[in-house]
């Protein structure tokens, strides 16, 4: 079964145009069949792991090598990773969990989804080295419902990596055990949010904890628990061969290695890219083949939806790291960068994404539960014609009140594509609530 | 401790603290709506949101403990800005149909609103709409009002120790409800109305009978069972229109059990005897006080003149009052009568004259949920207490190990650690073989009854009695306790069982080598308080069973319905009708009291003064919350007017107080009590070891909501699955040693009685037993609570429709 379907998704993929990337988590792509185990071992996939366990290297040396590479969590919120791992308690009496965070559920997110798909077993060695790093004696992978067909593929490579001494009990002759499970999800967005993650693993409704305990003291079914991002996980390994100081090289100071950039919108090829932290936002768009059919830029959303809109003067200058991000008032998220050109209507746009975070809050506490509704019920009302020139300060006003007093990021995730768009595109918001059609396509 | 300041004023707390403890500890009011402090930390509502020193944004503060040094602000800008913005949202899908509401007055949601809410909405689109569910009889929901705190998910998952209410749905979309096709079924359910903070959750019997404001609440003690609950008694317009919990720490917290919440409505029911009658040539005929009460006095006389004074039996409810039981025992002793007493459910009395003082539970209430080892010997725990059940649930909660010796395997809603669940003949070995256990454990040999050291030498113990008798030693996986706090309790199937002797010598036995507390856990209201003050047969009285296996001439019947109230009904039938005079003082017209020759219509607990002893040996007195209806008079004041109409002395009471003070002997009651109180036996006793290895058992458990006549009257209890047609009960293997099958028709006899019922596979009820309701009109006919029955194949013409058989019943 899992041979089978190794062999079918293997074939329709090969990529080759990789100019100007730098590929570190996707590295097998240069390869023929970048997922099979044997490419990845003939990238030296697995000798860090090898050397690591048989060397019986302390734990406190690989998260100091960690924290020198200055990877930071890749999943929004960029956590610094070797400081995340230090948080884990050393001596605890019972088991402690490994989770990977593969519910990548924001609209135009598709990273991670590329990792498990053509480098899973990078993926596997960096849970593996992370399990052995922290104490940790059980892992689950929790992948997106929405891409089943990736989620039994990543089964085949872990049923591989345990079928060739990679998982499961005293890995190398050594008394260090790990065993790596892959759940699924339904696709609820909300089981992205780590606690929501946790939750849904333990067969119950994803639904955010309250925080603090954070996941390191009571996590998985209460026991201590590191969550990662996948892409975090996938450059463990990488750090390991190389050394933190090489991947903190390849980015710029304060944001350490590569970055994966998917790219979608109004882009020639869109699609992920995988770059040096710290790369100018206009090389990027080049990469991609720039704005389609010749248009103007208009928008960026660098990060993913909850990551506040840039307009393109702006964006033009920005770097692709944490802190050219931030400069800009946005952030890099999990790098899902969606392109808007000239053409796009801004108040549709959000309006649509209003409509998502409306669909996914998980209705746990109040300010998300009837605000996300609130907020897209009032735009709903302005696209359909029917909007008031006080309902910008009421949106805003909405935003701010949701912003900040959630359980969970969601509330901020929110808030912020509204508070950004009308910050920044006032005028076509006013437009079209005084005329009751778009400003840009006339409808 | 942690110093901490909240709006300026500095203040201690302990460590752990939260926000809001700390807060309410200084009598700083934040605003809440999910939190509560008997349930779990949700954090949901986001109602309590504060300003903290240091923090950029809103802390909630249920969920933030403090630390040392922190500055909370709860009045600030920044957090009345927060508490606003949860209040609008929190109202802006609410319908605000508070004229219609019977939350409307007592509502959280409405009370902050007034506080933190604007006077109008921004809100212009279009409210959200859920549609109710159905979760039950009691329960009525109205769910476009429910604002998701999720405390009756806590409550029920947390304290009713079953979920079955959970939120589905996601975002707006969530809406709480129960499973698929299912309602809620605890017997703790109606503490979920007062736990919902709006009026999602309301009471179904009370629904639109009154406005909040319009009730006048009186304080008074739950009836029903022996836990002694406070209840605040709403009243309008002379009738009490619900109940409600008082709050009590130490016995019922915040929470009441569903029957002392519901029973109310039994206490307005049709059946409501309001003048005394009298039976002339057959038919009954309303008369005036004095004439009945002439009449009364007048035919006891007669009797006892005639007969002697033997010749009359007086019965009295442990469901009434110290007072009444006092009154009536006096008036018996007064006409030299000794045939006294209110154990109507017990079978085996040889215990009588060997106890040192009062039997009662052996520990306070609170002090349950610190034990460390439990034994629970035939009791159906959530059936007979249902909220002692929480407190044992919190035992166990704690990391208590429950061990249960029964011949039900009713699920308690709590993880158990042993079981036994043997016919009640097998118990006392089971019994036996824990004693033995640990004796054996202790290398000890035991100053025992020359029978009970017999038998223990003949009993084989087995590896799970074995492993009982480690846990009640203190043994434990992990590791051992070495003085365990360890309670033996003693259920309602125990004490009616014609083996109770032997049970109790050995629940004794093994308290005395595990260092146990523990004791009855007697069924009614005031049963400790009947003991306390001897309502039993004198030295050469008759006990109640006696009275009714040798039929008196004439009886005193105090608030009872003699064959459902009496564990052999078809005896105390057969005595009722044989007796030339009975003498009912009831709340209801009844048609267990068809055989009654005059009915004194006197006031059930809501309408007269009087005093209830708890399982705990709490002495707690109680006013009346409303006037008696029509000519029903409090019972002391009748017993007293009967007695000096008897020209008996010693009756010159005023008021229900002064009987209270004659009982106590002008002592303070907790003095008396304390002397009173004790589960030992003065002597040993021996025991009978001819256990019947043969014959079917019937297992005659008193369901709760048939198990005193108030009750039985609620209409809205009457509906829960509690009170369903009574069936023939067994497991599967019994119902095939049977050669019968689930659905059969059956012929179960007792004695010389009968019913006709059908097989219902139950497989919680042991091999060798049948499991058949009591105090259930339909089985009436039948005998021993906890005697041999047998099981005849039937026809299927048999079995009338329920309906049917209730008409032909009261006709």
């Amino acid at each position: 079964m899992a041979a089978t379907k190794k062999s079918t998704m293997q074939k329709t993929v090969v990529k080759t145009d990789i100019a100007g990337q730098t590929l570190v988590t996707l590295r097998t792509l240069t390869e023929e069949n970048p997922a099979s185990l044997e490419t990845y071992l003939k990238l030296g996939g697995y000798a860090s792991l090898k050397r690591i366990v048989t060397e019986k290297v302390k734990a406190t040396d690989i998260i100091t090598e960690v924290k020198n590479s200055g990877l930071r969590g890749r999943g929004g919120a960029g956590f610094p990773t070797g400081l995340k791992w230090s948080f884990m308690p050393r001596y605890f009496d019972g088991t402690k969990y490994l989770v990977c965070n593969t519910d990548e559920g924001e609209p135009g997110t598709f990273k991670d989804r590329d990792i498990i798909r053509y480098n899973p077993h990078q993926l596997i060695e960096g849970m593996v080295i992370a399990a052995y790093t922290l104490g940790a004696r059980v892992g689950y992978n929790y992948i997106h419902g929405e891409i089943w067909q990736d989620y039994e593929f990543f089964e085949g490579a872990l049923q591989e990596a345990r079928d060739a001494g990679y998982l499961g009990e005293n890995l190398f002759g050594s008394n260090f055990s790990f065993d790596l499970y892959a759940v699924h999800g339904y696709g609820a967005y909300i089981c992205g949010e780590e606690t929501a993650l946790i939750e849904s693993i333990e067969g119950k409704k994803g639904q955010p904890r309250f925080k603090p305990p954070f996941p390191a003291s009571y996590g998985v079914f209460g026991k201590p628990t590191n969550v990662n991002n996948t892409e975090s996980y996938t450059s463990i390994p990488w750090i390991m061969q190389h050394g933190g100081k090489a991947f903190a090289d390849l980015g710029v100071p304060n944001s350490g290695g590569t970055k994966i950039f998917a790219v979608s919108g109004h882009v020639e090829k869109p699609g992920n890219y995988e770059v040096k932290m710290g790369m100018p936002f206009r090389e990027l768009l080049a990469l991609t083949g720039g704005v389609w059919k010749g248009r103007q830029l208009k928008a960026v959303i660098p990060g993913g939806p909850s990551t506040a809109v840039v307009p393109a003067a702006a964006m033009m200058d920005v770097t692709m790291d944490y802190d050219g991000l931030s400069k800009a008032r946005s952030s890099i998220g999990a790098g899902s960068m969606i392109v808007m050109d000239e053409t796009t209507c801004m108040v549709k746009t959000l309006h649509r994404l209003s409509y998502f975070f409306y669909e996914e809050s998980c209705g746990q506490c109040t300010p998300c539960r009837e605000g996300t509704g609130w907020v897209y019920r009032v735009l709903d009302r302005i696209v359909n014609g029917q909007g008031k020139m006080e309902d910008l300060d009421l949106l805003t006003d909405i935003s701010n009140n949701i912003s900040g007093r959630t359980i969970c990021a969601l509330g901020e995730a929110a808030a912020t594509p509204v508070l950004s768009f009308i910050k920044h595109f006032r005028p076509e918001f006013e437009y079209y609530i005084q005329h009751g059609k778009s400003m840009v396509d006339g409808k | 401790m942690l110093n901490i300041e909240i709006d300026g004023k500095s203040i201690e707390v302990e460590h752990g603290s939260t926000i809001i403890d700390a807060a309410d500890k200084v009598g700083i009011a934040i605003p809440r709506f999910c939190y509560h402090p008997k349930l779990s930390v949700a954090a949901n509502c986001r109602m309590c949101l504060v300003q903290v020193e240091k923090f950029n944004k809103p802390l909630p503060a249920c969920a933030t403990p403090v630390a040392d040094g922190m500055k909370i602000f709860t009045r600030s800008k920044e957090a009345i800005k927060a508490q606003q913005s949860v209040m609008e949202f929190l109202l802006i899908n609410h319908p605000l149909d508070c004229p219609i509401c019977d939350q409307g007055g007592e509502c959280d949601l409405q009370d902050i609103a007034v506080a933190y809410g604007a006077s109008g909405s921004r809100y212009t689109e279009e409210k959200r709409v859920v549609v109710n569910k159905y979760i039950g009889p009691l329960v009525s929901t109205d769910m476009t009002r429910c604002i998701q705190c999720t405390r009756c998910v806590r409550f029920l998952q947390e304290v009713g120790g079953m979920q079955e209410l959970g939120m589905v749905g996601r975002g707006e979309h969530a809406e709480i409800t129960a499973y698929v096709d299912k309602s809620v079924n605890s017997e703790l359910s109606g503490n979920i109305i007062d736990l919902c903070p709006v009026g999602a959750l309301t009471s179904k019997p009370f629904k639109y009978s009154a406005r909040s404001w319009e009730l006048t609440r009186r304080p008074s003690i739950a009836p029903h069972d022996s836990l002694g609950s406070h209840i605040e008694v709403h009243v309008k317009d002379n009738k009490v229109m619900r109940v409600l919990p008082r709050e009590k720490e130490s016995i019922n917290e915040c929470w009441l059990s569903d029957r002392d919440r519901f029973s109310y409505e039994g206490l307005n029911s049709p059946d409501r005897l309001k003048v005394p009658m009298i039976k002339h040539n057959g038919a009954w005929v309303e008369t005036d006080w004095k004439t009945a009460i002439e009449f009364a006095s007048g035919q006891i006389k007669d009797i006892t003149n005639q007969y002697g004074a033997d010749a009359l039996g007086v019965l009295v409810s442990p469901n009434s009052t110290m007072e009444e039981g006092y009154l009536a025992k006096h008036l018996a002793s007064g006409l030299g009568c000794g045939n006294v007493d209110y154990r109507l459910r017990q079978t085996d009395f040889r215990l009588d004259g060997k106890r040192v003082g009062t039997p009662w539970m052996g520990v306070n209430i609170d002090e349950i949920e610190k034990l460390d080892r439990i034994l629970l010997i035939g009791s159906n725990i959530r059936n007979e207490h249902p909220l002692l059940a929480q407190r044992f649930r919190k035992a166990v909660a704690n990391g208590a190990e429950l061990s249960i010796v029964s011949p039900l395997d009713n699920d308690p809603l709590m993880d158990i650690a042993h079981k036994v669940i043997v016919r009640p003949n097998d118990m006392v070995n089971v019994l036996g073989q824990i004693l033995k256990a640990m004796s054996g454990l202790q290398r000890l040999s035991l100053c025992l009854p020359p029978t009970l050291t017999k038998l223990l030498e003949e009993i084989k113990v087995r590896p799970n009695t074995q492993a009982m008798a480690e846990s009640l030693a203190g043994h434990g996986k992990d590791y051992d306790l070495i003085a365990p706090k360890v309670g033996i309790f003693l259920g309602n199937m125990a004490l009616s069982d014609p083996r109770f002797t032997e049970m109790y010598s050995m629940a004794e036995a093994i308290g005395g080598i595990s260092g146990a507390k523990g004791g009855i856990l007697p069924a009614a209201a005031n049963s400790t308080g009947m003991h306390l003050m001897g309502v039993m047969p004198s030295s050469t009285g008759m006990h109640a069973r006696a009275m009714l296996e040798v039929p008196r001439k004439a009886y005193l019947l105090v608030n009872i319905e003699p064959e459902l109230d009496c564990q052999h009904a078809a005896l105390a039938k057969e005595a009722m009708q044989k007796a030339e005079c009975v003498v009912a003082l009831t709340a209801f017209k009844s048609q267990a009291l068809e055989h009654a020759d005059i009915l004194l219509p006197i006031a059930p607990f809501t309408e007269t003064s009087g005093t209830f002893m708890s399982m705990e040996g709490r002495v707690q007195s109680f006013y009346a919350a409303v006037k008696p209806l029509g000519e029903c008079r409090p019972a002391w004041k009748v017993l007293r007017v009967l007695a000096n109409t008897l020209g008996l002395d010693g009756f010159e009471f005023e008021s229900s107080e002064q009987v209270k003070n004659t009982i106590f002997g002008g002592e303070k009651p907790s003095h008396v009590v304390w002397r009173s109180l004790n589960n030992n036996l003065k002597e040993l006793v021996e025991i009978e070891v001819k256990i019947k290895s043969s014959g079917l058992q019937r297992i005659g458990e008193v369901p709760q909501n048939e198990s005193d006549p108030i009750v039985r009257r609620a209409t809205s209890l009457q509906k829960t699955k509690y009170n369903i047609r009574p069936m023939a009960r067994m497991c599967e293997m019994q119902i095939q040693a049977l050669g019968l099958a689930d659905g059969d028709i059956v012929l179960a006899k007792q004695d010389k009685g009968s019913a006709v019922l059908k097989v219902k596979l139950d497989n919680h009820v042991a091999m060798g037993c049948v499991r058949v309701a009591a105090s259930h009109e339909l089985t009436t006919g039948l005998g021993d609570l906890m005697g041999d029955i047998t099981l005849e194949k039937s026809s299927e013409t048999d079995y009338k429709p329920y309906d049917t058989l209730i008409m032909e019943a009261r006709a």
